[in-house]
């Protein structure tokens, strides 16, 4: 009776939050129909494939829903046919979340017999997802422990695996004491603790349930379940209960997914763009770690929560609502950027904000949240860690020096992320850098260099550009371009934060002596002068060596743009060290480098005379009219050296190419003159054979002054094609061509 | 000068304390410190037992005890001090178990406030750590600590220059009855086997010696203490036929108190006692800057 009456309440309808109403009253359509009819009725043949697996799952369900008795199948051909139909759709598409309710009940009321019910469980693999009301309803046939023992556990297996597929949760969770009482059961308490992992909340850990869970430790000892969820009753309450995981565990429940793991996966992909997310584990063990690791140091910590704000309980029980943060999201579930979003208001910061390196997410949450104490924080963890590991400044460290650099690139990235330096950071290398061979964590250190924040030049000086400068001139090419090219992320770094400040200057209250623009173009002038001396040495040292060239040369390439990149009223020519070797370079893509840039400082100059000229703005700041006149210096020996063929005589720069026709006549060279245009520039040479090759395919002797003329140009032409696009630049905004046929009237254009 | 309670520091006096430099306290309450006993003991027993889990509150066979010493400080301005202290109860009996003393470790600051001036309230700034006991706990408690209010600690060596500095300061002090002979140990580097040279001086000599080096009473300088160490050098020199400025000086022990470069402390006398708090303070805080 009292089963009758049961399935009487359950027969009704799934209470309805489905999309799918018209399959729902199809299939109630097809239940009142007399089971063996609707076999009968089945025979109607279909057209489409779908409509008549569609049927036959609904009379199938239909079947299952008015099962009385205890159906044998062997001797139930229905009921065969019926199973075979559920488990191969189950399998290639998955079930409708209205046939969950039939199949559960008649699988856990142990009408049928164990096979049939195994195999009912084995193929619930849900299409799209499965309805609370059909989970809570099957829960309470387990209560009444109607089925057998494996069927069970059969069932507590695939409630754990389809755990993410349950459209609601909230009625589950008020069940959460009902499974609780199932940890008795000695068989099923692994399961069950995996499930109340998945179920449990901060308001579902109460003392009654820790010391129960604790009574159940005592009598089965360490056991994996057990330990995992103790050790999330520990991550929501900590006041209450405490727990070490040992290092060593990776798996803490048994793998339940098994039956339905391939189904699943087919599921899953079918529905790729909204499946549900797997809920991981996030108990904070099986941390690897490569040595025993000192108990103070440790360089990557795992983010956990903190747990001050159940401190204030025990003091004011009756403030606690007041103070009570209850809703605050734990750190250690935060693993996808929506959950950021969605829980962004209910976060706190990890109990040890180092862990915020590791974790791409928090600090997405730290450059919201601009709190003196995070910075702080993470300054005294930094600044202590940085120290006690570094491996040139600890004589026991060296043998870590993977490690300490994989910590030192943890920090670069994220000072990249945060798009500014800490520092703690910037301490450490004022600290080590005298002490630094320039070898260990080379590229590592070198980039840190480069985030080091603006400072003022005594202290750049003696902190950074002294040791520099001492490891750069004594190691290798390879090194001197490294330092180059850090010492322009640095520039780049300084005046990209220049150009933010500007645009938020009006609201912020920091103005310290380096913020001021005076300051500013002070130091960022020294930067750029330190850079050019050493690069003048360096090139010395290193023959001109192309590649540094082409370092030092990129570094220019930021500093003749800063007025009109960077809003910065400062410009800077390269010494004639950087200048004549790269003029006179061997190699087309330098000296097609220099050309840009010459283009680039002859645009920001420009400006600058206009800008000045109206009065703009920056009225104090002029450039001083040396550096126009260092401009047109490089200019007329540029223009000299390729185009008019005048450079020894018209150089005016004191270190420049002019020379005496006597000592000219002495080097015993044809030509000498139009030896560096851009026809007999030793860059530009083989551009000169291929377009004589090409114009000419028949003549072998290379004649070089056929090019001229009309053949000038095409020659240009030539050379524009090539991609020497700075050349290209170059040529028309500085050379003032008079006539198209006659090159030798064209001259340069001064600013 | 604060006037303090000998009584309630002389639980420091004679026993070996290993140094630490301790991060400022994020967090940190001095009105929750049952609370953190509490958390503390549990924390203790599951890392003792790892994998079993512990009832926070429960009578465990460890008792910690976390409470203020306000006594210990050199200003009003500074922090109170703040004792942790590990026993072992006999399960014997419940009531009348006897506790056996493990471990202890204590916080304090003692005239370094300059430490927590521009630091945010949530900060508590207590920079010199001093443990007593097996490292085990050591390392139990201060990963607690790390955990619990993002701290870092980190072992506070005592340079040989520093060490220098203890000596000549020491040997000015007044004590009431001349006691120990001073002693200095020094250790060859470099050497396929250690060399550690002792190196005893009468205190009454010591005290004459430093007494012609330091011109005004109550001020050390630099120099007076290079002086002072290069006369003891060339003594040494004239009978052995040592260098000593060529080794490296490694433990100083002298009436007042005994240290040695690894950072391991001995206080001998109570009056004495905040005056080398002080300097310890102080490396503490330089090395956490």
């Amino acid at each position: 009776m009292q089963r009758r009456q049961s399935s009487e309440t359950l027969k009704k309808p799934p209470q309805a939050h489905h999309k799918n109403q018209t399959d729902l009253s199809a299939w109630r359509k097809g239940r009142r129909t007399d089971p063996e009819k609707s076999v009968q009725s089945h025979q109607s043949p279909n057209d489409q494939e779908n409509d008549s697996e569609q049927d036959s799952l609904e009379e199938a369900l239909s079947y299952f829903g008015q099962v009385q008795d205890r159906v044998s199948l062997r001797k139930n051909n229905v009921l065969q046919k019926h199973l075979t139909t559920v488990e191969s759709i189950a399998v290639q598409r998955g079930l409708p979340p209205e046939g969950f309710d039939v199949l559960l009940k008649v699988a856990l009321s142990g009408k049928l017999a164990d096979t049939v019910n195994t195999r009912l469980l084995k193929s619930l693999v849900p299409a799209s997802v499965i309805p609370e009301t059909s989970v809570v309803s099957a829960v309470s046939w387990l209560c009444v422990s109607k089925c057998s023992d494996n069927i069970q556990l059969l069932f507590l297996r695939w409630l754990i695996t389809m755990f993410d597929f349950i459209d609601h949760k909230e009625e589950l969770h008020a069940l959460y004491g009902f499974f609780f009482s199932f940890l008795q059961d000695e068989k099923m308490c692994p399961y069950v603790c995996h499930l109340l992992y998945l179920l449990t909340r901060k308001e579902s850990v109460k003392p009654f349930r820790i010391r129960r869970l604790l009574d159940l430790q005592v009598k089965m000892g360490m056991q994996p379940h057990l330990q995992a969820l103790l050790s999330l009753y520990k991550l929501f309450c900590p006041e209450l209960v405490t727990i070490t995981l040992p290092g060593k565990m990776k798996t803490y429940f048994k793998n339940s997914e098994g039956p339905w793991k391939a189904a699943i996966n087919t599921v899953r992909r079918r529905n790729q763009a909204n499946s549900p997310v797997f809920q991981t584990l996030f108990l904070g063990t099986a941390q690897p770690q490569s040595r025993k690791r000192k108990w103070n140091t440790q360089l990557m910590i795992p983010a956990s929560s903190t747990n001050r704000n159940n401190l204030e309980e025990d003091r004011e029980k009756n403030c606690v609502k007041l103070y009570s943060r209850d809703e605050s999201f734990p750190v250690e579930q935060l693993q996808t950027f929506s959950q950021l979003l969605q829980n962004i208001h209910r976060l706190e910061f990890p109990s040890q904000m180092g862990s915020v390196l590791t974790n791409p997410l928090l600090l997405h949450y730290m450059n919201c949240i601009k709190d003196e104490s995070v910075y702080l924080r993470l300054y005294y963890w930094m600044g202590q860690t940085l120290q006690e590991e570094c491996t040139w400044c600890v004589a026991d460290n060296s043998q870590y020096e993977e490690e300490f650099k994989d910590f030192l690139e943890t920090v670069y990235k994220t000072e990249c992320f945060l798009q500014e330096g800490f520092s703690s950071c910037e301490e450490f290398l004022y600290k080590s850098l005298p002490l630094w061979d320039g070898v260990c964590c080379r590229s590592q250190v070198l980039r840190l260099v480069s985030w080091i924040p603006l400072g003022t030049f005594s202290e750049m000086k003696s902190h950074l550009y002294d040791p520099l400068v001492q490891l750069f001139f004594t190691s290798s090419l390879y090194f001197k371009c490294s330092v180059i090219e850090s010492l322009k992320e640095l520039l780049q770094n300084w005046l990209n934060w220049h150009v933010i400040h500007l645009d938020s200057e009006s609201d912020s209250q920091v103005h310290s002596l380096n913020t001021t623009l005076s300051g500013l173009v002070n130091t960022v002038a020294e930067l750029i002068h330190f850079v050019g001396r050493i690069s003048t040495v360096a090139l010395r040292l290193e023959n001109n060596h192309l590649f540094l060239l082409y370092f030092i040369l990129d570094f220019y390439e930021t500093v003749c743009d800063i007025y009109l990149r960077y809003n910065l009223p400062l410009l800077i020519m390269p010494p004639a060290g950087v200048f004549y070797p790269a003029l006179l370079s061997m190699d087309s893509v330098n000296l097609n480098q220099l050309c840009y840039i010459m283009y680039r400082y002859r645009t920001n100059l420009v400006a600058a005379k206009e800008n000045d000229l109206s009065k703009k703005k920056m009225l104090q700041f002029k450039f001083s009219s040396q550096t126009y006149q260092e401009y047109n210096q490089y200019l007329i020996a540029m223009v000299g050296c390729l185009w008019t063929s005048s450079a020894f005589q018209k150089d005016t720069h004191p270190q420049g190419l002019r020379m005496d026709d006597e000592l000219l006549k002495k080097t015993a060279v044809k030509e000498v003159k139009t030896s560096f245009n851009i026809v007999n520039h030793p860059a530009m040479m083989g551009y000169a054979v291929h377009f004589l090759q090409q114009a000419w395919p028949d003549d072998t002797t290379f004649n070089f002054s056929l090019i001229k003329g009309r053949r000038w140009d095409w020659y240009l032409e030539y050379l524009y094609s090539q991609g020497l696009e700075g050349l290209k630049v170059f040529i028309e905004s500085s050379i003032n061509r008079v006539s198209q046929a006659s090159h030798s009237k064209a001259e340069n254009v001064q600013v | 000068q604060h006037n303090a309670d000998p009584q309630k520091t002389a639980f420091l006096l004679r026993k070996q304390w290993t140094l630490y430099s301790v991060t400022p306290l994020y967090g940190f309450s001095s009105a929750h410190l049952k609370h953190y006993a509490r958390l503390l003991s549990a924390f203790t027993a599951a890392e003792k037992q790892k994998g079993l889990a512990v009832e926070v509150g429960v009578e465990l066979d460890i008792k910690v005890t976390v409470s203020n010493i306000p006594d210990l400080k050199g200003s009003d301005r500074d922090q109170d001090a703040i004792l942790v202290q590990l026993s072992l109860r006999s399960s014997a009996s419940q009531k009348n178990s006897e506790e056996k003393l493990v471990w202890s470790g204590c916080f304090c600051c003692v005239s370094g406030d300059h430490l927590s001036e521009n630091l945010p309230e949530d900060f508590t700034c207590l920079p010199l750590f001093l443990a007593n006991g097996a490292e085990g706990y050591t390392s139990i408690v201060g990963s607690w600590f790390q955990k619990t209010f993002d701290c870092c600690f980190r072992r506070l060596a005592i340079s040989p220059l520093n060490l220098s500095w203890m000596a000549a300061m020491w040997t000015g002090c007044q004590v009431d009855k001349t006691t120990s002979a001073m002693e200095l140990v020094f250790s060859a580097p470099c050497l396929p086997y250690p060399l550690d040279i002792s190196y005893a001086i009468h205190p009454e000599d010591a005290k004459a010696l430093w007494d012609t080096v330091q011109k005004t009473p109550g001020e050390i300088t630099q120099e007076e203490v290079d002086v002072f160490m290069d006369c003891l050098y060339s003594h040494f020199h004239r009978h052995f036929k040592i260098h000593l400025s060529a080794t490296k000086l490694v433990k100083v022990s002298t009436a007042i108190a005994s240290a040695h470069c690894d950072g391991i402390i001995k206080f001998l006398q109570s009056k004495y006692l905040a005056g080398v708090l002080t300097l310890l303070t102080e490396l503490a805080i330089s090395q956490i800057q």
